[in-house]
């Protein structure tokens, strides 16, 4: 019987510094450091001049002034040449107006897909699915999301999560589901019988001592 | 490259940050604020800027060389 052996590789968790890489981009040479005090959103899709993938890098092209603002950069990354991704994101321009401005990672050798667990076998061999790892200005991935490849990514959602993100780090908070900035927050729960008690009299708007919410 | 063509010529941003140089040496934080490029493209400008031998490094400061001078000097305004 043929013994069939599998690379286990682990994979990056939340929580966890990003794994280094150094790559070839449409920006030229780039290493992860060099996105350092800033935030990235490093995100793969399956190859260039397919449809999906097009409707996607012309909506990341739309919220990077949005992104810019909240002073995070965004860095695409498929298993493409820089040729190729230079002549897609020029083909996408003349056909559609819009100049993509992020660099993309050429990853011939895979090195960074693998890395990040961007091949999923299951989906395709030889193509990155569509991933999105949020990470932050202290190299840290703080949000990992996989579609499909049938799936174009929801860039409200992504922009929701930075937002949510970084109202947590700057706040010490929680977010409700479907929060959107200026909505109420949730205050950390207690994590002793007496901050318990002492909880419900702090004046916060309170379901029961363990889900508080709070306006900043 | 991005920021030195194959012939030897600087690009559109190495030249802006050859100029942000010339007139004054600083951080990266710096040569981005005044070349008007996003910081993850200055430090890897900077990097290849250096390893040309146009722009050394002291500590978190950035400087031109002699030959990144001469360069930086040869650009039109």
């Amino acid at each position: 019987m043929e013994e069939v052996k599998e690379q286990v590789i682990s994979l990056p968790r939340l929580g966890q510094p990003a794994p280094p890489f150094e790559v070839v981009t449409t920006q030229g040479p780039l290493k992860l450091e060099d996105y350092k005090d800033s935030w990235l959103i490093l995100f793969s899709h399956p190859a260039d001049f397919t449809p999906v993938c097009t409707t996607e890098f012309i909506a990341f092209a739309k919220i990077y002034p949005e992104l810019q603002k909240r002073g995070v950069e965004l860095l695409g990354l498929s298993v493409d040449s820089v040729s190729s991704h230079i002549a897609w994101a020029r083909n996408v321009e003349e056909k559609t107006g819009v100049k993509i401005p992020f660099p993309i990672i050429a990853d011939l050798n895979k090195e960074v897909s693998t890395a990040y667990g961007m091949i999923h076998p299951g989906q395709s061999k030889t193509e990155t699915v569509r991933c999105v790892f949020i990470i932050d200005d202290k190299q840290v991935i703080r949000t990992i999301l996989y579609y499909p490849l049938t799936t174009g990514r929801n860039m409200d959602e992504i922009v929701h999560i930075i937002d949510a993100l970084q109202t947590t780090d700057a706040n010490g908070v929680a977010t409700p589901a479907n929060w959107r900035p200026g909505d109420k927050v949730v205050v950390p729960p207690p994590n002793t019988q007496e901050m318990a008690e002492q909880r419900l009299k702090e004046g916060y708007e309170c379901v029961d001592w363990y889900l508080c919410q709070k306006k900043l | 490259m991005a920021c030195i063509s194959p012939d030897g010529k600087p690009t559109v941003s190495g030249a802006k940050m050859l100029r942000a140089l010339k007139a004054t040496a600083g951080s990266a934080e710096e040569v981005s604020q005044s070349a008007g490029l996003p910081l993850f493209r200055v430090r890897s400008g900077l990097r290849e800027l250096a390893q040309a031998g146009l722009v050394s490094q002291k500590g978190e400061q950035y400087e031109l060389s002699a030959k990144g001078g001469e360069l930086a000097d040869s650009l039109p305004a």
